[in-house]
């Protein structure tokens, strides 16, 4: 049966912001979902308030609603569009629990809207643990044994049954959130707690523990004529105890027999089928105990997840894609194969390679936070690499995430450290862990004893022995012949190893030297679906050394088209996350169009960018400059290479910039050398001096003593950073002297090769952020945001909105002309990002970025403007005046001259504290500072601003409360400004609660308010002002946080955080209740306004489509009436 | 020795070459036994299962490239053999494992190897000969290790010398010598005459779970002998070699058929009884030697995804009807990858065999329900 025909509108809702657990992989499968949506003809609306999705794109589907995506607005969606059925299973969990939500509220019948793809029992079948076991032993399956809680009581007792250790699993949490391990009474209690609290439904699975096993997980699919196949096996180096997102991963699975790994396919079929997940994929995982090779099954998932995002790039086989067709009607046989072309999708792809993940941490954004691995996922990105060997994958992969240690060898080993240190080290999973193998083995320690602190197999673990006997061949060789180099590039080692551990050669570009002397380099094979039994059309890559001389290289030559070749963003991280990909891929989609054949380079798994008909060719490989040097030499030899971008990937590519210029290498757009004047802080000032434009005080300090100089000159408080930074990486404002000390002993660690920065820090003052686009003549202003928090909160962590909204027409032509001088003084061409901070009306320079910035994609957005396809064209030679004229710019006017009626869009960063408890399992600080913390971003947009913000807070952190308490305790300095918005509260019905200073201000304004101890107040000490009875024997802030007596917070801090202060335990006990905690005055105002819109009720949706359509309307009459037609200036480029 | 020989080849390791009939060269290092060894190259996709792959008779005389790199991991058991030796005249990976990791794993793969004699070549680029067959086809090849490397036009000579597939009768070398009897664990339900032109191991196990007796007989049983079972169904195995040279096992089928016993083949069982029913046989480019393959049902349009072995095929369109001496008969499954006949039926007579494997060992177990098949058939007419 072909495609349904009683369908023709189609409702896909997207997963929200990324967040850990839940990442870019749902934009990738929801971009696959729309195209192929409309590419079968069907209408396609859409829900995401994520802008920095590439499905959230207008051109993706008919009509894109950036709302958040809860139930109350997506019924209001579904109200003004009225789709037929409703696609919920390639959003993630978010997208599913919305789903379950409308189904059960009767939103769904009450509007006739079918949910395809899942059903809606199956589902919960699948989630339900208790429902789940039950599934799993009539379909013959084995499962551990446990029992639901819903109580302390009821866990206490099923324990005293399983004996410790035992894992809590808190029932429909998000990226195994809540779970954990308990080995002890006092953790069982604290995390079983924590679980019941975490659960929508109180519920908790107290489980027989597997720590230890193997792990292993499948990808299935199946068609409503019930066919299944099992598109990839992944088995974890990491045994059981260690979340799958977190683990190194490797596919296919590498230590079952034949009879094992079937029989995990027929469990794994037979509880898919139990369950009746619908049409679509899923994912099983499993454990298998390494001696007796006892098989459980431990969870399923019953839609397209982080894994099958994975599966996808691991094997060809687009699981997404599929499952979308499959949801319309579509059998797998009635599915073409893309990669082959001929063979259909009813069939379960081979793989003859290896693949790695290896998971991509951010431990030192969060001080404090456990770095152990554990069932709660914590990773923020990974990176995948293929390879044909696994070490050759490992290899790759590890030096694709772009950690500190690229590979094995290429950092000093720790000093001081044993080898009963290190062994002992191993038996807690930790990032980096296979360092710590290997480093283990090095020094002496058997396979056995490895692995038996490991847990990981002695398959893995002699791999990694087998590096270290390599590692003593190389480093013992009289010269490096070509036997044995090529012997070391199979085994996946770098140039840059094996320079460190060949001095005399003169580091990495010696290596290679010697290497293409030596005629050493890479074949290129493709990614098949089918181990090469069929041939394959489509063109993506990966890298391999092969030692048979008959070894050929897959690239096809094309001679026709000049190739231009995107350099991608690598791993998901704090700092450089799916807004890169977005430009990236507009990059690739506008170069397409303008005549070139385009080429990708990337390995992050769950981007767009890495699906393999995103561009003309795809190189899964890491962004280095060995690897991606090799692929620059395999298009040169295959074709003419005319154009090499790196300037849209974030700083990853932009860092490569200048030794690829220098290697010959085409690279387009702003020169190295551009980059070096806007990036190196001395030429970066003096391209502000010779404009005329101000810059906060500051110096470089390469020492101690040096740095206090500085501060001592530059007046505190001071902004602090090691130079080279993105996302802010070891930012920090420091108030005095000894906060000072405290810094540099940190940062110094952080950085060893360069100096420190210290900045005069403007309090105070507003921060505006730039988008613009530059082609050596004019400047188009993409667009200017108003930061709602002060400067010092980094801008990626900052709400922002757009058009500003208390700019005037004068700030914001000094913004233009300072923007105009900085491309110019710098040189740009293509996209510039620049940070301002406005104080006491001077306009000061922060920073200057000569690449897409991270809110690109959220300007486009706002202003229906496409700057990163635009700044690709710029880059390849197009003017600005071309593209107005072509119609990717305005024509008339830019982001900075938007109608005044344009709608005002906010950006609000998502953070991820709560993820992070501290060894003692305490919350970790939920402060802002200069340091970026988000890991990702929505976007609320509407008429007015209070109602843009209210939206952009339901979408990051759900709806602000529109009565109850309010608690406020805020620093001395802000206290005047909050007087206001409290007041406001006050009269809007919150009770307001307050810390005795900030009472007494309050209260002297008229604002009526309850004193609460302070969480430093010993009890029954006397709070001065406290109401009778309020005083000694009252609970303190924390507590009464804590049990859910406050519904927002306003808590603004001073100086650094740190356990003793006040702050940082309300703002803790605040993540841990999900209670909002505004930490700024401006935030705290624009909470107010985004209050009394929810209150006034008055907030609907509106479409994407329609407020670029009214935006473009508007500008058009405006240009009309400067007397500026659009056809006029068309004509003039003819 | 092993350990020496798969550290990296930094002039270690004895020197292998795979030497193809079109002159074409790959070279490796040695891994298993050393010497030379010849037959038809051949590759195989699937990711697990070499212990399977190796021992199943339907490989002899074939040298067998894993598609899969990384080969050995879980060593070698004593369980999972398909027979009583490693039949593939040769073997040839990229990665072999060092340690093997398995709590089943008895020995490593390479001490198996080395034990059974069987020359094998490693680190050759397995992509790039497969490539190769699949443009060229399956061809002659030799494998070549330690003092029997010579030069190519040598090595190639060797390889000319060696005897082609097409018009190659093994059944008879793989069958077995004298006839056995596995029994079920249970009662006795039903007695089956199984020919043995290369027989799996996991064959007469499945049977046997469904209360089947089964009765291995030689290749070369004849007709009498195989009445003398007093068989409730007669089964064709696969095996090795050109359907079209094994005439008395054609001939055998024809009068099993004509008494209406009833009949399962699997495999080369197909290509037989195809042949039985009039149908012609072909040799397939590179044949079909995987477990990810999609076998459509034409009845129910269901899908399969079976492991397969083959070579030859069944001549035949998707779903066609056709006449035969014994009634009609349907090309009951094909192949939607390529449209290859993947199994017939007889509409008159209880007889029915696929091309794929539903015993698996190695491959996935979707077709087993085909041994239920065969029991029903056998219940029908009992």
């Amino acid at each position: 049966m072909p495609r349904r025909t009683d369908l023709s509108h189609v409702l896909v809702i997207g997963s929200g912001p990324i967040v850990i657990g839940q990442a870019a992989e749902f934009d990738y499968s929801g971009t696959q979902a729309c195209r192929v949506l409309r590419e079968e003809g069907l209408r396609v609306s859409l829900v995401n308030s994520n802008p920095a999705t590439i499905m959230t794109d207008p051109e993706f589907a008919d009509s894109t609603y950036i709302e958040p995506v809860t139930p109350e607005f997506l019924e209001q969606v579904i109200a003004a569009e009225r789709p037929d059925a409703l696609l919920a299973t390639l959003g993630g969990q978010t997208a599913l629990n919305a789903a379950v939500e409308l189904d059960r509220s009767g939103v769904l019948d009450k509007y006739g809207v079918e949910l395809i793809g899942a059903d809606i029992e199956a589902i919960q079948r699948g989630e339900d643990r208790q429902k789940f076991k039950d599934i799993v032993r009539q379909a013959g399956g084995d499962v551990p044994r446990s029992a639901v809680c819903w109580t302390m009581d009821e866990v206490r007792d099923c324990v005293a049954e399983l004996g410790l250790p035992v894992v809590i699993r808190p029932a429909f949490t998000m990226g195994g959130r809540g779970s954990g391990m308990a080995h002890t009474q006092e953790d069982l209690e604290r995390m079983a707690a924590y679980g019941l609290s975490e659960s929508p439904v109180s519920e908790v699975l107290v489980e027989e523990s597997v720590l230890g096993w193997k792990e292993y997980e499948l990808e299935l699919m199946r068609d409503h004529r019930d066919n299944v196949v099992v598109v990839c096996s992944i088995e974890n180096v990491d045994a059981m105890g260690v979340h799958t997102g977190d683990s190194v991963t490797v596919a296919p699975s590498m230590t079952l027999t034949d009879r094992e790994y079937q029989n995990m396919r027929d469990v794994g079929i037979d509880v898919l089928r139990e369950v009746g997940v619908d049409t679509g994929g899923c994912n099983i995982q499993f454990a298998i105990h390494p001696e007796t090779g006892r098989m459980v099954v431990i969870e399923m998932n019953p839609r397209v997840s982080r894994s099958s995002a994975l599966a996808s790039k691991a094997t060809g086989f687009p699981i997404a894609k599929i499952a979308a067709r499959l949801a319309i009607g579509y059998s797998l046989d009635e599915i073409p194969n893309d990669i082959t072309g001929e063979t259909p999708a009813s069939f379960e792809p081979t793989l003859d390679y290896v693949v790695v993940k290896v998971p991509r941490f951010a431990f030192e954004k969060f001080p404090g936070a456990d770095p152990t691995l554990t069932t709660t996922m914590k990773s923020v990105g990974e990176a995948m690499s293929v390879g044909r060997s696994f070490t050759e994958a490992l290899g790759k992969a590890l030096r694709s995430t772009e950690t500190r240690a690229l590979g094995f060898w290429t950092q000093p080993d720790p000093e001081g450290v044993t080898l009963a240190d290190t062994l002992e080290a191993l038996r807690t999973p930790h990032d980096g862990r296979l360092y710590t193998v290997e480093r283990a083995l090095r020094w002496g320690a058997t396979i056995e004893q490895v692995c038996e602190a490991s847990w990981i197999d002695p398959w893995f673990v002699d791999q990694i022995q087998s590096l270290v006997e390599l590692r003593e061949e190389i480093t013992e060789a009289p010269v490096l012949d070509e036997a044995l180099l090529l012997g070391a590039k199979r085994f996946g080692v770098s140039d840059r190893q094996i320079a460190a551990l060949r001095p005399e050669l003169a580091g990495e570009d010696g290596v290679r030297a010697l290497r293409h002397r030596l005629g050493v380099r890479p074949v290129f094979k493709t990614v098949d679906t089918c181990a090469a039994e069929f041939a394959a059309r489509t063109p993506y890559h990966y890298s391999a050394y092969e030692s048979d001389p008959a070894a050929e290289s897959e690239v096809i030559a094309q001679h026709d088209k000049p190739k231009a070749l995107i350099l991608g963003s690598g791993p998901n991280r704090i700092g450089q996350g799916i807004e890169f990909d977005y430009s990236c891929v507009h990059a690739t989609l506008a170069l397409r169009e303008a005549g070139y054949e385009t080429v990708m380079i990337n390995c992050n798994p769950e981007t767009v960018s890495t699906d393999y008909d995103t561009s003309d060719r795809l190189y899964f490989e890491p962004l280095t400059f060995e690897d991606v040097l090799e692929v620059v030499h395999a298009e040169q030899e295959s074709g003419n290479l005319a154009a090499v971008i790196v300037q849209l990937g974030g700083q990853t590519p932009l860092s490569l910039s200048k030794r690829l210029a220098d290697a010959g290498v085409p690279v387009v757009g702003t020169s190295p050398d551009a980059i070096h004047l806007a990036e190196e802080r001395g030429a970066f000032g003096e391209v502000l001096g010779a404009a005329g434009l101000p810059a906060p005080k500051y110096g470089t300090a390469t020492s101690f003593e040096g740095a206090q100089r500085i501060a001592d000159e530059v007046g505190y408080p001071v902004l602090v950073r090691p130079s080279y930074v993105l996302g802010g990486r070891g930012m920090e404002i420091v108030y005095d002297a000894a906060h000072l000390a405290s810094y540099i002993s940190r940062a110094t660690e952080v950085s060893p090769e360069y100096p420190v920065l210290v900045d005069r820090f403007l309090d105070d003052a507003i921060e505006i952020d730039v988008d613009a686009l530059y082609d050596g003549e004019e400047l188009y202003l993409g667009g200017v945001m108003e930061h709602i928090e002060e400067a010092g909160v980094h801008s990626g962590d900052s709400s922002c909105a757009l058009p500003p909204i208390t700019l005037g027409r004068a700030d914001l032509e000094r913004v233009r002309a300072s923007t105009e001088a900085i491309a110019k003084g710098v040189g740009v061409r293509g996209l510039l990002n620049v940070q301002y901070a406005l104080a006491g009306d001077v306009l000061y320079v922060l920073e200057a970025n000569p690449r897409a910035s991270r809110t690109a994609p959220f300007v486009s957005k706002a202003t229906g403007v496409p700057l990163a396809k635009a700044a690709a064209l710029i880059m390849t030679g197009s003017s600005v005046a071309d593209l107005r004229a072509s119609g990717v710019l305005r024509a008339w006017g830019d982001g900075g001259t938007l109608p005044a009626d344009a709608p005002i869009a906010v950006k609000e960063a998502v953070l991820p504290f709560h993820r992070f408890r501290t060894p003692e399992g305490l919350g970790v600080d939920s402060l802002l500072g200069p340091e970026m913390k988000s890991t990702g971003e929505v976007m609320g947009v509407d008429a007015a601003f209070g109602m843009a913000f209210a939206k952009s807070q339901v979408a990051a952190y759900g709806p602000l409360p529109t009565s109850g308490t309010v608690f406020v305790s805020v620093a001395n300095r802000d206290k005047r400004a909050l007087i206001f918005p409290v007041k406001r509260l006050a009269d809007l019905g919150f009770e307001v609660l307050a810390t005795s200073g900030t009472a007494e201000v309050l209260r002297r304004n008229g604002v009526p308010c309850t004193v609460v101890r302070k969480y430093s107040t010993p009890e029954g000490e006397h709070v001065a002002g406290a109401a009778d009875g309020s005083g000694e024997d009252a609970p303190n802030i924390v507590e009464i946080i804590l049990d859910g007596g406050v519904d927002m917070i306003i808590n603004t801090p001073y100086g650094n955080s740190g356990p003793r202060i006040d702050g940082y335990e309300i703002r803790t006990a605040a993540v841990s209740r999900d209670v909002p905690c505004i930490t700024t005055v401006q935030g705290a105002g624009a909470a107010v306004h985004g209050i009394e819109a929810s209150i006034r009720g008055d907030i609907g949706v509106q479409s994407l489509q329609r407020l670029q359509a009214a935006m473009a309307a508007s500008a058009e009459s405006a240009a009309a009436a400067a007397g500026v037609t659009a056809p006029a200036a068309r004509g003039r480029q003819e | 020795m092993s350990r020496q020989t798969f550290r990296v080849n930094a002039g270690g390791g004895t020197p292998a070459a795979l030497v193809l009939e079109d002159g074409s060269v790959f070279r490796g290092l040695r891994y298993g036994a050393a010497g030379r060894a010849f037959g038809e190259v051949v590759f195989c996709t699937g990711m697990t299962g070499y212990q399977e792959t190796l021992t199943d008779p339907s490989y002899h005389k074939q040298i067998v490239v894993q598609t899969a790199p990384q080969i050995g991991n879980t060593g070698w058991n004593d369980e999972d053999d398909e027979s009583s030796r490693i039949w593939v005249a040769g073997y040839a990976v990229r990665d072999p494992a060092r340690v093997p990791s398995n709590w089943r794993s008895a020995r490593s793969l390479e001490t198996e190897l080395e034990r059974q004699g069987v020359v094998g070549i490693a680190q050759l680029d397995t992509r790039t000969l497969t490539r190769h067959i699949r443009e060229h086809g399956a061809m002659r090849a030799g494998v070549f290790s330690g003092t029997e490397v010579g030069t190519a036009e040598q090595m190639l000579a060797r390889v000319t010398e060696s005897p082609s597939m097409t018009g190659a009768d093994l059944a008879g070398e793989v069958t077995t010598a004298e006839p056995y009897v596995v029994r079920p664990d249970g009662p006795v339900r039903y007695r089956v005459a199984a020919v043995d032109m290369g027989i799996k191991s996991n064959t007469p196990r499945m049977m046997a779970q469904r209360g089947i007796e089964v009765h291995v007989l030689p290749a070369t049983a004849s007709l009498d002998e195989v009445l003398a079972v007093e068989p409730h169904g007669v089964f064709l195995s696969n095996g090795p070699g050109d359907p079209a040279t094994t005439t008395h096992v054609t001939e055998l089928t024809r009068n099993v058929l004509q008494r209406q016993v009833p009949l399962f083949g699997i495999c080369f069982g197909n290509q037989i009884l195809g042949r039985a029913l009039g149908l012609g046989t072909y040799k397939m480019r590179y044949g079909h030697r995987g477990m990810n393959i999609p076998v459509m049902d034409t009845a129910t349009r269901r899908i399969a995804i079976t492991a397969q072995n083959h070579g030859f095929a069944l001549e035949g369109e998707p779903g066609a009807r056709f006449s035969s001496p014994y009634g009609a008969a349907t090309i009951s499954h094909h192949c939607p990858n390529d449209g290859t006949v993947e199994g017939v039926r007889c509409l008159d007579v209880p007889a029915f065999s696929v091309q794929y494997h539903p015993e698996a060992a190695a491959g996935p177990h979707d077709a087993a329900v085909l041994f239920d098949e065969f029991v029903s058939l056998m219940e029908g007419a009992s």
